[in-house]
């Protein structure tokens, strides 16, 4: 038999049982659809993680207090019995190689008022440098320069959310707010990151490092070896070679600096991007994971939806396949007409399954702040499975049929 | 008879010349069907039902012939035989001279699509497509071309009367011209044999009469050779030959002298 005459007489039998033909399309479609939406949406919550991380700069190795590991709840600057000081910075920065660039913030909190508005957020003493090594730049005015550090100067720049707050719908610039009681002069607002799972990075302000140690923060400023306090210290490595490196030099040297005994834990943490993103990535895998679970489960449950339709006309079915073996067919040609019934259900249905999935992916990231990302190999899992179900519950019971005496097709019950 | 536009049926199988009326002698001609000692043994478990046991039948080009007997007793099974949709499981069975326990399934598939039309009881058509698809299906399997298929099917259905039915599917149509559906499909590839079991046997008697016609004509008319199975003694009667099985075995095979005459041109139960 021609393969044309093959498909039309497929074409003819899906059109003669148009709701058959339907619901075998719809549950491929379903579970194509199911699957391709949630390894995007899985997969866009995973690199949306990733780019929270690198957004903050890359090759980036952060130096806080405490140690993050133990749970000691590091970075708490205050804390009496640990400090990083600016001596611990220029040591480092003197004598580690392969750092590019550095940057340093000495973190509290400040009471923000402008007029009657009145903000509590974060307030950030840093270097110039902070902006660059944290790829953070400013969306208007300028950020702090050489100038303002060297001359304690009362300047700010404020993030998106403290600069919406204090001056809803008005133009900051030139504005003088008041920081715990001291004016401060508005030269910049921030580039909003947006609130992520660390939390709103807009609700944080900027002044220069020296200001806050010697006019606000004085009370907490200096370590017990007198020292200036500071919260962390930021490294930008040259290259993602000599992170390990980097990171192991600035631990031996701040472990010498502080004296700390061979046996005794660090007082400090060395933490790099590249390890954050690690352990969020092994979170946001199991969140792949799961959602592929839940994907899979559609698959299985269009996959039964497809073979309780196939099974159930199998009757109606066996006995066409005994009428046609009486007039004529031989066993291939049946063959060859449920095949192409098969491919060509499972096939619509996948490419409809496709547009459900991709549609359904960029509808739930129309809700949620996140860019899904459809993977060809899901795609190619998804259609994969679906064709293999649908071609194999199409064409093993007319198989079977196939092989049947006419008659007993016929009689089939 | 309203719906007897029953015109002259121009499906002429190869193989089949001229014939004359009225009493032949068999000897002198080819016989279509030749089955000697055809056995049949179902096993159901440790039961074996002995369905046949030894019939021999022969029929020659050009017969119309019934099958008669009770219920039970094999008369299904031996047309299923005689029609290639079912293997004896002893004795043998030449169709127009060709060993058919010998052919294989694909070869069987071929004398089922050219040789053999086999009408049902029942119709078995193909639910919700057209009257003319269904017709147009044993030419599908013969690699015949569209064109060709649709006016052979179109011509088909108008030598049964149903020429202004087309496209109505089977359900949308009576028992009796669903029947007469399937008997357009039976002789839409031209076979030299006929084969139907109990055609009438889901009709009224005035449908019954009508199939009777068609059998008739396709045999006067084209030669086609028709057997058929029926348990009325009125319906047999428009064969020339009655052929009675009981228990699986032949008991009677006579001819018919006052043969019936079912076409409305020559008067319906019209005897000769
Ligand atoms: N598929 C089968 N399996 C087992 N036994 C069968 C099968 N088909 C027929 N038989 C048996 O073979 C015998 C003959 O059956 P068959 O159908 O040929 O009878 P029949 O003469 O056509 O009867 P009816 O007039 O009722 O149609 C019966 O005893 C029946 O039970
Ligand atoms: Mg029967």
């Amino acid at each position: 038999m021609y393969i044309v005459e093959v498909i039309r007489l497929s074409l003819h039998t899906l059109v003669a049982n148009k709701m058959r033909a339907i619901l075998t399309m719809f549950g491929i479609s379903i579970g194509v659809g199911a699957v391709i939406a949630l390894l995007a949406i899985g997969n866009g919550v995973q690199s949306y993680i990733t780019q929270q991380f690198t957004s903050s700069g890359t090759n980036l190795i952060a130096v806080i207090p405490g140690q993050i590991q133990r749970g000691g709840g590091g970075g708490n600057p205050f804390g009496p019995q640990v400090a990083l000081g600016m001596s611990d910075y220029r040591a480092v920065i003197g004598s580690v190689p392969f750092i590019q660039d550095s940057a340093v913030d000495f973190s509290g909190l400040g009471n923000f008022t402008y007029e009657a508005n009145q903000s509590e957020s974060a307030l950030s003493g840093v270097t110039p440098s902070y902006s660059a090594v944290r790829n953070w730049n400013t969306r208007i005015g300028r950020f702090i320069d050489e100038s303002d550090y060297g001359g304690r100067s009362r300047v700010v720049v404020l993030g998106q959310t403290i600069a919406n707050d204090l001056f809803p719908g008005l133009d900051p610039l030139d504005e003088v707010v008041k920081i715990n009681n001291v004016p401060f002069r508005v030269i910049g607002v921030m580039e909003s990151k947006g609130s992520s799972f660390i939390g709103d990075q807009d609700a944080t302000a900027f002044i220069p490092l020296t200001t806050a140690q010697e006019r606000l923060f004085q009370a907490n400023a200096q370590t017990k070896g007198g020292d200036r306090r500071i919260s962390s210290i930021y490294l930008q490595v040259q290259d993602d070679g000599a992170r390990p490196l980097v990171t192991a030099a600035v631990a031996s040297l701040l472990r010498e600096r502080h004296r700390i005994a061979p046996d005794d834990p660090n007082d400090f943490s060395v933490v790099s991007q590249t390890e954050l993103i690690n352990a969020f990535g092994a979170i946001t895998d199991v969140l792949t994971v799961f959602l592929g679970a839940i994907a899979a489960i559609s698959l299985l449950v269009g996959g039964i939806g497809i073979m309780n339709i196939m099974l159930v006309s199998v009757t109606e079915r066996t006995r066409e396949i005994g009428l046609r073996k009486a007039i004529g067919a031989t066993s291939s040609a049946i063959l060859a007409q449920f095949l192409a019934e098969a491919m060509f259900l499972s096939l619509m249905g996948g490419l409809i399954g496709i547009a459900i999935g991709v549609g359904g992916a960029y509808a739930v990231s129309r809700l949620a702040d996140i860019r899904p990302e459809v993977q060809l190999s899901a795609v190619a899992l998804a259609v994969g499975f679906s064709l293999a179900v649908g071609l194999f519950f199409g064409i093993y019971p007319a198989r079977r049929a196939s092989k049947l005496n006419p008659i007993d097709a016929l009689r089939f019950e | 008879m309203p719906e007897a536009s029953v015109q002259k049926i121009e499906v002429s199988p190869k193989g089949i010349q001229s014939h004359t009326k009225g009493m032949r002698s068999h000897e002198q001609r080819v016989p279509v069907i030749d089955a000697l000692d055809i056995a049949k043994t179902y096993k159901m478990g440790d039961i074996e039902v002995r369905a046949l046991c030894g019939v021999s039948v022969r029929l020659y080009a050009g017969e119309l012939a019934a099958i008669m007997g009770p219920s039970g007793s094999g008369k299904s099974t031996l047309m299923n035989i005689l029609g290639c949709l079912d293997q004896s499981t002893a004795g043998s069975y030449k169709l127009d001279g060709v060993d058919v326990d010998k052919l294989n399934d694909n070869q069987l598939a071929a004398i089922r699509n050219r040789k053999i039309g086999f009408v049902f009881q029942s119709f078995n058509l193909l639910r919700r497509t057209p009257a003319i698809e269904n017709v147009e299906q044993p030419l599908i399997y013969a690699g015949i071309g569209l064109r060709e298929r649709r006016e052979r099917a179109k011509a088909a259905l108008e030598a049964v009367g149903l020429g202004d039915r087309l496209k109505h599917h089977a359900n949308e149509l009576s028992g009796g011209q669903q029947q007469r559906v399937a008997i357009a499909r039976a002789i839409v590839s031209r076979p030299s044999l006929i084969l139907a079991d109990e055609p009438t046997g889901n009709l009224d008697s005035k449908s019954g009469a009508e199939i009777m016609c068609l059998f008739q004509r396709l045999n006067e008319d084209s030669g086609i050779t028709v057997i058929f199975v029926t348990h009325d003694q009125r319906i047999a009667s428009h064969t020339r030959r009655i052929i009675s099985i009981a228990d699986g075995k032949l008991t009677g095979d006579v001819a018919v002298d006052d043969q019936i005459l079912a076409c409305p041109e020559e008067g319906v139960g019209a005897t000769r």
